[in-house]
């Protein structure tokens, strides 16, 4: 089992779940506030996705907290950075939507999008 | 490792396929909140505490307020005016 | 219809990710790793003085996406602020809180606010740095202002904050261009001892200012979002 199956391979499993299931929950659900739960589970696996890539087999952090650590036992730095700021970044689309949706509400009373007339599918 | 790795990918997978037959919002917000820290544990396998830090503080804390906040301002009218 | 449509999108989708996933298998005992990051470890400890490597790459190497970000939760923040302007906010009565989570909220407040800090000041040495530390301050406001009335919360002064600490990231950012090396954003102050709180050069100094601009503007936000009229 150990020969099949890797980390890499369980991780790109999970990416490419969450962002499934994320997509699917944006196209089939009616409420405007479970699209936005997905929206994000989206953004969250695109993440994970992110961060895998940088993965090595048995290495740790790139911390040099204990100065007699190398530099060929370390994880790939630059993944890491760049997804700190795609994580901020969908936390702000998520509040802006929901913004948006407290104000839709406000106009047409209802958060059912088949009964929006602009938003019907 | 690889075993309790994927036994949580796993949990992970269910309970978000869990929210899409939920009918009560508040509850999928909770299973959400639950999605973002499992993913944070992911992250401290792969070797990344930075990003599990940031993603926990994220995806459970700041997420759940903001959808609770929006879920209680978007309620029925109906409750409001039986006062 | 909805149903078949998104099935045949999906289909179409789990297609393009299975021939994604099956180029993406990463070797795992690999002689061949990227050589940027390779060449980013091994400089970044004598070139920055940052003992966290990935703190030196959001500040000093990558430090412009860094600005970008910083940008973004600010449009973010504002189309927040513009959206929820003219909303009404539903006449309710004002329940009384318990005295429990009155009292717990007040113990809790200086703790989160003191751990915060912790996190923010030392992102140099330790994993954390500025976008989580201002994240848990934030976090600390929340409590305090969902549960206790009788606390103000002064929007001034969190605009003035927030606005002067964007500021400053861009005026440090620029008193680089007067340095020695003659680049936006380089580290100018002098590096000290590895591994102390006191080192890095300017690198805690942007984080401090970026943790600062990050709790002032969630705070605002949140509550911008409760709050109406």
């Amino acid at each position: 089992m150990n020969g099949i199956i890797s980390i890499s391979m369980v991780l790109n499993v999970a990416s490419t779940g969450l962002v499934l299931i994320g997509l699917y929950i944006v196209f089939t659900q009616k409420n405007l506030i479970k699209m936005v739960i997905g929206l994000g589970l989206a953004d969250t696996g695109v993440n994970v996705l992110l961060v895998s890539t940088g993965y090595i087999n048995g290495n740790t952090a790139p911390v040099f907290s204990d100065t007699s650590l190398k530099v060929s036992q370390m994880v790939d730095p630059v993944p890491q950075a760049l997804v700190l700021t795609s994580i901020v970044i969908g936390f702000g689309v998520s509040a802006l939507a929901l913004a948006l949706i407290i104000r839709l509400f406000e106009k047409t009373g209802t958060l059912d999008t088949s009964k929006i007339r602009g938003l019907k599918w | 490792m690889l075993y309790l790795l994927s036994f949580l990918v796993l949990v992970m997978l269910c309970v978000g396929i869990a929210i899409i037959f939920v009918k009560d919002i508040l509850s999928a917000v909770i299973l959400s909140t639950v999605v973002s820290l499992v993913v944070s544990i992911i992250f401290l396998f792969i070797a990344a505490p930075d990003v599990a830090i940031t993603e926990a503080a994220i995806g459970a804390a700041l997420t759940a307020v903001v959808f609770v906040i929006a879920i209680k301002r978007t309620e029925m009218k109906e409750t409001a005016d039986k006062e | 219809m909805r149903k078949l449509v998104s099935i045949v999108l999906l289909a179409g989708f789990i297609f393009y990710f299975a021939t994604l996933t099956g180029g993406l298998m990463i070797p795992s005992a690999s002689n061949e790793r990227n050589s940027v990051g390779l060449d980013i470890l091994s400089r970044s400890a004598d070139e920055t003085g940052s003992a966290n490597a990935v703190t030196s790459v959001v500040v000093l190497y990558r430090g412009f996406d860094t600005l970008g970000e910083v940008t973004v939760l600010f449009l973010a923040a504002l189309g927040i602020s513009v959206f929820m302007k003219g909303t009404v906010g539903q006449r309710k009565k004002v329940l009384d809180q318990s005295f429990i989570l009155k009292t717990g909220s007040r113990l809790l407040f200086p703790l989160m606010f003191l751990f915060g800090i912790y996190i923010i000041a030392h992102g140099h040495l330790t994993p954390g740095g500025g976008f989580p530390g201002g994240v848990i301050i934030a976090t600390g406001f929340f409590v305090i202002l969902l549960t206790s009335e009788s606390v103000e919360f002064s929007k001034n002064l969190m605009s003035v904050l927030e606005g002067l600490a964007g500021l400053s990231f861009i005026v440090l950012g620029l008193v680089g261009l007067f340095g020695p090396d003659n680049s936006f954003l380089q580290n100018f102050l002098p590096l000290g001892d590895f591994n102390t709180v006191f080192s890095a050069g300017i690198i805690p100094i942007i984080y401090a200012v970026v943790g600062i601009k990050v709790a002032a503007e969630l705070s605002s936000v949140v509550f911008a979002m409760k709050e109406s009229k």
